[in-house]
């Protein structure tokens, strides 16, 4: 299947791009990749993203939502309300975005699987300030099509105002993230320390 | 060990017991001891195929289909969706590649993820266990640490059987009292949730303490833990006490003679100690928690069955006012209605929350002697508690009482099956999430008990269960 061979780690640094808000909270990965599309080959389900947001039931785009709107068609990054992509551990919430175009994601707080799940494939999650989130929601729905930079090795994103934030990021996640590091084969590496570990511990055993 | 004079949480103990390796910054790679797999993972059997690794640990990996089958038949040749039939078919195939034990459909053992690893003896108190699966949490009330993964994760574990972690912070949620008639582990999770909010937990392994927690039977501790992900945690705990050894003693998988004796005394050791300190705690009044109703879309917006649908404008934070504003809109339901005015279309009494043995009586109970006045579906978590329902005459309770009596399996808790509700139908339910388009395009999901299941079905809107007990 060629969705797995293609979503190892992709090496991120810097990403200058068209935002796109989606001004709202709690948006969960229900509404991201509806669960009727998550059996399909990935490059069929690239067009379902957020689906029931998007098109009418007649398939026809609705004109309202944001990615219908020929400014932000071309957008690299997200910026969400808080909890963006809680819910489920479907991964292909992340490819989906990923699929579309999208490098990085800004948001006040994740679903913490969704969080972990866009590192496994080099979407770079970034939480910043709800205040802060909320402004840049402003200037975007204000300015469509005005651009955002994230800078992974600095940790700042530069927003459409001229301001700049830094924000946090564990050194290992941003080791990975640079290096586009192979987790599996990064873990793999310490096969004595497993090995090792079996051998000590009594619930490795059946 | 050092530093073992200062009082450990039950997760911190679990934790350290399974460190591999810890990295200076901050990450750790951590052991796993049992790994759980559905017809969902398709994509990580392919992919560690496609990179030609093995899988390291195929005795403590087990897998069960049970998201793609439909429960109205078990045969896999009845799957009309290619795609669907593919995802089921192959956990079997996949499993004699690997060496990894399957529970296929048709073997009695067969049934939701969570409700099979507990029903097997293959959750443990003390183990870390893991799943490409939000609603791993569930395993949790057996004093474990669990959670649920992405899929490349899945892969990762496939290969290494650890996973890179970073510890995660700690909350105690604190029932005490006794909990009134009629309310089961499902309202304290709603009534936990709508509280501290839907990602309250976000960053938290949560422990459930108190003596209304203690007092919950295993299947209740399950609902409870089973929703920690509803309210942002990755895992739930609870400490393993009598009840827990209980169920597990004698389970198939479960340690036997002198080897149950030396994990017994294990187990007795996990529960947290006085002192250890949380990075945070929350307490709720037992006595005070009701029959519990959602009215929205997000599993905070859960109200007492002897509540009202609450009026956006009151709330004071702009996103979530507008959130609701959307909420109410799309479940068709005006401020002010009081719940019991709300009518049902539909009632589903399933899923990894609730279709456990003790779920399916606690609605008998109810539909006992009444009549169903909605299409009404009970959906057994396992063949299992199939049979044992049968057994005790349940299915013949729920057929005469109108409702339809199912196979095993996830159905209309997510519908990836196809067994989804149409636009604007009204479902009373007892899966756990009631996002928009989740049970179906459209359809407006209330998240209840199965007893608040049960009485909806058999009057037709949300009622007060306790009104409906003896
Ligand atoms: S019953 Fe629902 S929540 Fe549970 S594993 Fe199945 S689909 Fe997921």
């Amino acid at each position: 299947m060629t969705q797995e061979q293609t979503s190892s780690r992709v090496p991120f640094t810097s990403v200058t791009a068209i935002a796109v808000p989606i001004a709202q909270a709690n948006v969960d990965t229900d509404q991201i990749i509806p669960a009727r599309f998550l059996s399909l080959p990935r490059d069929e389900m690239a067009p379902h993203l957020f689906r029931d947001l998007r098109y009418n039931d007649n398939g026809t785009p609705k004109p309202e939502f944001v990615l219908n709107r020929p400014e932000y068609a071309k957008a690299e990054i997200v910026v969400a309300g808080r909890n963006f992509a809680c819910g489920s551990s479907r991964e292909m919430a992340v490819t989906v975005l990923q699929d579309y175009g999208i490098k990085s994601v800004i948001a006040p707080s994740y679903g913490d699987i969704f969080f972990n799940n866009c590192f496994q494939n080099g979407v770079l999650p970034i939480m910043l300030p709800e205040a802060r989130v909320n402004q840049l929601l402003r200037f975007l729905l204000e300015l469509p099509g005005a651009s955002i930079t994230v800078d992974l090795p600095t940790q700042t994103v530069l927003g459409p105002d001229g301001q700049s934030d830094r924000f946090e990021i564990d050194s290992f996640r941003k080791d990975c993230m640079l290096r586009g590091v192979d987790e599996i084969a990064m873990t793999l590496g310490y096969e004595a320390d497993i090995a090792a570990f079996e051998q000590r511990s009594i619930t490795a055993r059946i | 060990m050092a530093g073992s004079a200062q009082p450990r949480t039950m997760f911190e103990k679990i934790w350290a017991n399974h460190i591999v390796v810890d990295r200076p910054d901050g990450y750790t790679l951590l052991y796993v001891d049992r790994h759980l797999i559905h017809d969902g993972s398709y994509f990580a059997f392919q992919r560690l195929k496609s990179r030609n690794i093995k899988l390291r640990r195929p005795d403590l990996s087990f897998g069960t289909p049970d998201h793609y089958m439909p429960t109205d038949t078990r045969r896999k040749e009845d799957i009309t969706n290619p795609n669907s039939r593919r995802m089921v078919t192959s956990l079997a195939i996949h499993g004699a590649e690997t060496g990894v034990t399957v529970f296929d459909i048709g073997d009695r053992r067969n049934g939701i993820v969570h409700v099979v690893g507990p029903e097997q003896g293959i959750t443990l108190p003390g183990i870390t266990l893991v799943c490409g699966d939000s609603h791993t949490s569930t395993h949790g009330a057996f004093g474990c640490l669990a959670f649920g993964i992405g899929s490349s994760e899945v892969t990762h574990v496939m290969a290494t059987q650890c996973l890179w972690q970073k510890k995660p912070k700690t909350m105690r949620i604190t029932v005490d009292g006794h909990l009134g008639k009629g309310i089961t582990g499902k309202d304290v999770i709603l009534a936990i949730i709508a509280k501290i909010g839907a990602a309250g937990g976000t960053g938290y392994v949560l422990e459930y303490a108190g003596s209304a927690i203690r007092g919950l039977s295993m299947e209740g501790r399950m609902t409870l833990c089973n929703m920690s992900i509803e309210g942002g945690g990755r895992a739930g705990m609870i400490a393993p006490d009598d009840a827990t050894y209980q169920f597990v003693a004698g389970r198939p998988y479960a340690p036997k003679g002198a080897e149950w004796d030396a994990a017994l005394a294990r187990w007795q050791a996990l529960p947290t100690e006085d002192g250890a300190v949380f990075d945070r705690e929350v307490t709720l009044n037992g006595p005070d928690i009701a029959p519990m109703v959602t009215f929205g879309t997000s599993p905070e917006d859960a109200v007492a069955v002897d509540g009202v649908v609450p009026d956006p404008a009151a709330a004071t934070d702009v996103v979530k006012r507008e959130g609701l504003t959307r909420a109410l809109q799309y479940m068709g339901l005006r401020p002010g209605t009081p719940i019991g005015d709300i009518s049902v279309d539909r009632v589903f009494i399933g899923s990894c929350t609730n279709s456990r043995i003790e779920d399916i009586r606690a609605a008998a109970a109810i539909a006992k002697g009444r009549k169903a006045v909605v299409p009404s579906w009970i959906v057994p978590g396992s063949g299992i508690i199939k049979e044992q329902a049968e057994a005790e005459g349940l299915d013949r309770i729920f057929k005469d009482a109108g409702f339809e009596w199912r196979e095993a399996g996830c159905s209309m808790c997510l519908g990836m099956n196809g067994e989804i509700g149409r636009p604007e139908e009204r479902i009373a339910s007892t899966s756990n999430r009631n996002f928009v388009g989740r049970q179906g395009k459209g359809v407006r999901t209330h998240l209840v008990s199965p007893a608040m299941a049960a009485a909806a079905a058999v009057t037709g809107r949300f009622t007060d269960v306790r009104r409906l007990l003896d």
